[in-house]
């Protein structure tokens, strides 16, 4: 049985798990997708690659971020029919780049590049340097909605977490 | 005389046309003949000479062509003269340390095979590399465009240092050790240095500075013979920077990524004084003391619940680069100069200045500062003894210092019941029955979190707190404390005595406002720091975040957060303001606390107790720990699930939580929500986790709403 009592200015109410099945009624105001405020997730409305997307950590900003940023955009914007078959050389030279930096970049990400090339995620990009990069601690747990299916993926972002 | 007065006459018409000099000649040798104003109205009517046709107009053609010549002539020569010299001074500046460019440039190249080879490309490097100069004030892009020219004019001399150079470097591979080189260098650029001018002598022994920053000091004194370059052992600190980072904390990390993500190529240099890269705090006071590996203060890492490690670095070394090669760097980079305080700041100049005297210019600067831990006057007066026996936790070394003391003393006092104080008092309670420690807490308010949980919250922490081992003094104000017999003895007001071996003082921050005097900052008089707009921007390539800044939030006025979340979330949109996005702090950031393993809470918004609150709780399981939730999550902190939120599948199968034996308290777990003017400002999420979205939704939102319990069941407190 659910009651409610008054302590000065606070007030404190103990629910039962009964009582709060019923569905709020809570009016919660809509959000703008296009609001420019807002933190945006990794595509950004205009199609654009938000390359300050928490959940790329630090992989446009590192050592290897031009070679990384190279990459995926070429990967991103490809029309071919399997994607990103073009980009061959791009995915090449962000290897070659990370493997000069293995403790940024640990050895993993050999399965995880390949990964990349061949699977028509996105996200599969984040785990190759999440292994490397922890993200920080942001609140922003933004990914477009491509990722949300590659929950495979993510279990070896958090695997990889055993930085060097 | 007379002759030259009727030619002008007759040029007056067509001099006039073609040049202004001619004009004044005209006017002033007409002032002095009475024949000139009847040549006038003819001089407005035609351009073509009354009498004397054609003669006249070739005539007039030579001489005007002659003093348009002249006019370019002297134009060029001068312009010349100024080049030259401006040349001059370029290359004399930058002799010492032009090759440095050069050299970095070969191991770039990977092996240069042939000795010809490295030296074209060589030329080009030292365009974007120029020359790191301290003396130099003056920015360096000139400076590059300007060596590119002498080093092509130069082919012939440069030609031999660069031949020189480079059978040294590709002689040995580059990664072969730094030390052949040096000996080397010394020697072959000696004579040669004699006898050609500027750079590849000196520069030979930079290079090997550059290279391998093991041995700075080595070539050094070449230099210092040479050139009389730096001093030895200093690092060459580059004269200007596009993007400043003043501070290397939290802030300033989330800045330079942000940056780097958002200006391919930019060049980021961090200033800091502390002697370490970019860290994490919040673990200084919480999983660094759960940690049972006993090198913990010298790694630096921390095993999680499920196994997985981390270090408190951002990032490790090798992500950063070198300061003397930030303005060399092809895709750029970020550099942190460690030891180093900016003293000054000259906001018209753009640029500030080290304690080393060294300044540096920039075009956007972030304060990122931080801020002291305060002290209590008592302690500050008490003298030098007493002083020995306190630590002000907040830096790595404040962390080592303190483990290494708890070690070995009998009893410790922390004085402070926030979140510094009540993490650390749990810390060292838990290790208070391993090494025969007596771990106190006192404080002023009436329970743990007094100022920030309302009461009865606040109580049931106290108690939480006690079952960890800590001996709770609450309600206590410190009145003195003298060093008596190597114990001290601390006096409150109410006549109380406690005898420790050691003190912790976290009773607040103070920001760092040092450089708002010299800056012309303002300073806010409510809750301390700089004085920025939504933007966080102070001046207009000023901007400031962290701890440092306060700051115009949107949604809950003016403000100052003093939380890591916040630190992030700030230096991350100052990054992006700094490279044009012009975005208000709109995303809010949140916080987070976990009093031991059993009990935890995140929080968002104002959460101040003097709030009227309303507290919505359903009773606590086993299930409802943060050592449960990492469990679930599959992540170590609690923070990084934050982010892992949507890419995380659970791990680890839920293993049962450790028996926590019967809640006698009521309070397991609920939302608290703080108002202000009947909207929810703030909101606790109390043994809740992985719902902070729903929070901030509501936050942002700023609705009244009529029933908070409607508002709770948003957030499924019964579930796991």
């Amino acid at each position: 049985m659910s009651y409610c009592r008054q302590e000065g200015k606070d007030r404190i109410i103990f629910v039962t798990k009964e009582d709060h099945e019923a569905p709020s009624n809570a009016e919660l105001v809509a959000d703008d997708p296009n609001d420019p405020y807002e933190e945006q997730g990794l595509i950004l409305p205009n199609g654009d690659i938000n390359w300050n997307c928490p959940c790329l950590g630090g992989m446009a900003s590192g050592p290897c971020g031009s070679q990384f940023k190279e990459a995926f955009s070429c990967f991103h914007y490809s029309k071919e029919e399997v994607k990103g078959s073009e980009c061959i050389d791009n995915f090449r030279n962000m290897q070659e780049c990370m493997q000069r930096y293995p403790e940024l970049y640990p050895q993993e990400e050999d399965k995880e590049s390949s990964q990349a090339e061949a699977s028509s995620s996105s996200v599969s990009a984040a785990p190759t340097e999440g292994s490397a990069l922890p993200p920080e601690t942001d609140s922003t747990p933004a990914t477009s909605t491509s990722e949300s299916a590659v929950s495979s993926d993510s279990t070896s972002l958090i695997d990889n977490q055993t930085a060097s | 005389m007379l002759k030259c007065r009727t030619v002008w006459k007759k040029l007056a018409p067509l001099a006039r046309a073609s040049s202004t000099v001619c004009r004044q000649n005209v006017r002033r040798t007409g002032l002095n003949n009475s024949r000139i104003p009847a040549c006038v109205p003819v001089a407005h009517m035609s351009t073509g000479p009354a009498g004397g046709g054609r003669e006249n107009q070739l005539y007039v053609l030579l001489v005007g062509a002659a003093c348009v010549g002249g006019a370019i002539y002297t134009y060029r020569t001068v312009k010349g003269d100024n080049q030259r010299y401006q040349d001059r001074i370029d290359e004399i500046s930058s002799r010492p340390y032009k090759r440095a460019t050069e050299e970095p440039a070969t191991p770039i190249q990977s092996e240069p095979p042939v000795i010809p080879e490295p030296e074209p490309e060589a030329a080009p490097s030292p365009e974007p590399q120029a020359a790191p100069s301290p003396e130099e004030p003056s920015p360096l892009a000139p400076d590059a465009a300007v060596a590119a020219p002498i080093e092509t004019t130069e082919p012939p001399p440069a030609d031999e240092p660069v031949v020189v150079a480079s059978p040294e470097e590709s002689a040995e591979p580059p990664a072969a050790p730094v030390v052949e080189e040096e000996p080397s260098p010394p020697s072959e650029p000696s004579p040669a240095e004699l006898t050609e001018p500027p750079p590849a002598p000196v520069v030979e022994s930079e290079p090997a500075a550059a290279e391998s920053p093991a041995e700075p000091t080595e070539p050094q004194p070449e230099v210092v013979a040479e050139s009389g370059g730096p001093a030895p052992a200093s690092l060459k600190v580059p004269s200007h920077t596009p993007y400043l980072l003043i501070g290397g904390g939290t802030a300033s990390f989330a800045a330079a990524r942000s940056i780097r993500a958002r200006d391919p190529g930019a060049k980021v240099l961090i200033v800091t004084d502390e002697p370490d890269p970019p860290y994490m705090r919040p673990p200084l006071s919480k999983e660094l003391w759960f940690s049972n590996d006993p090198s913990v203060t010298e790694t630096l890492r921390f095993k999680q619940w499920n196994g997985k490690e981390r270090s408190i670095y951002f990032q490790p070394p090798s992500f950063y680069i070198n300061a003397e090669e930030l303005d060399g760097a092809e895709n750029g980079g970020v550099a942190v100069l460690t030891g180093k305080k900016v003293v000054h700041m000259d906001v018209r100049g753009n640029k500030i200045k080290l304690d080393d005297d060294t300044e540096i210019s920039y075009d956007k600067c972030l304060i990122a500062t931080g801020g002291v831990p305060r002290n209590l006057q008592v302690i500050e007066r008490a003298g030098e003894e007493v002083m020995k026996k306190t630590t002000l936790f907040r830096k790595i070394e404040d962390f080592k210092s303190l483990d290494k003391v708890s070690r070995n003393i009998k009893s410790i006092t922390i004085i402070g019941g926030g979140f510094l104080g009540s993490e650390l008092a749990c810390a060292l309670g838990r290790r208070s029955t391993e090494y025969d420690l007596e771990v106190v807490q006192m404080f002023p308010e009436k329970g743990n979190m007094g100022k920030v949980l309302p009461e009865y919250l606040s109580n049931w922490t106290t108690e939480k707190v006690k079952s960890e081992g800590v001996k709770v003094i609450s309600e206590a104000l410190v009145k003195s404390v003298v060093c008596k017999d190597d114990k001290l003895e601390i006096k409150l007001k109410d006549g109380r005595l406690v005898k420790t071996d050691h003190i912790v003082a976290a009773v607040g921050l103070e920001p760092n406002v040092d450089l708002a005097k010299s800056a012309g900052l303002e300073v806010d008089s409510d809750f301390g720091g700089f004085r920025v707009n939504a933007e966080l921007q102070a001046r207009s390539n000023i901007w400031v975040a962290g701890d440092a800044a306060c700051f115009y939030d949107i949604r809950l006025g003016r403000r100052r957060v003093e939380h890591h979340d916040h630190a992030v979330v700030s230096g991350r949109l100052a990054g992006e303001n700094m490279t044009g996005a012009n975005k208000p702090y709109w995303h809010q950031s949140m916080f987070w606390s976990d009093l031991g393993p059993d009990v935890g809470y995140e929080a968002i918004g104002i959460v101040d107790s003097s709030l009227p609150t309303v507290g919505v709780f359903a009773k606590a399981t086993a299930k409802d720990t943060p050592k449960a939730a990492t469990e679930k999550s599959g992540t170590g902190i609690r923070s990084e699930s934050e982010t892992e939120d949507t890419a995380i599948s659970p791990v680890a199968s839920l293993t049962p939580a450790p028996n926590v034996g019967q809640h006698k308290d009521e309070y397991g777990k609920g939302v608290i929500f703080y108002l202000r003017d009947k909207v929810v400002v703030g909101i606790i999420l109390w043994n809740v986790f992985n719902r902070m979205p729903i929070a901030r939704k509501i936050i942002k939102d700023g609705e009244e709403h009529a029933d908070l319990n409607e508002v709770a069941k948003l957030f499924n407190i019964h579930d796991d």
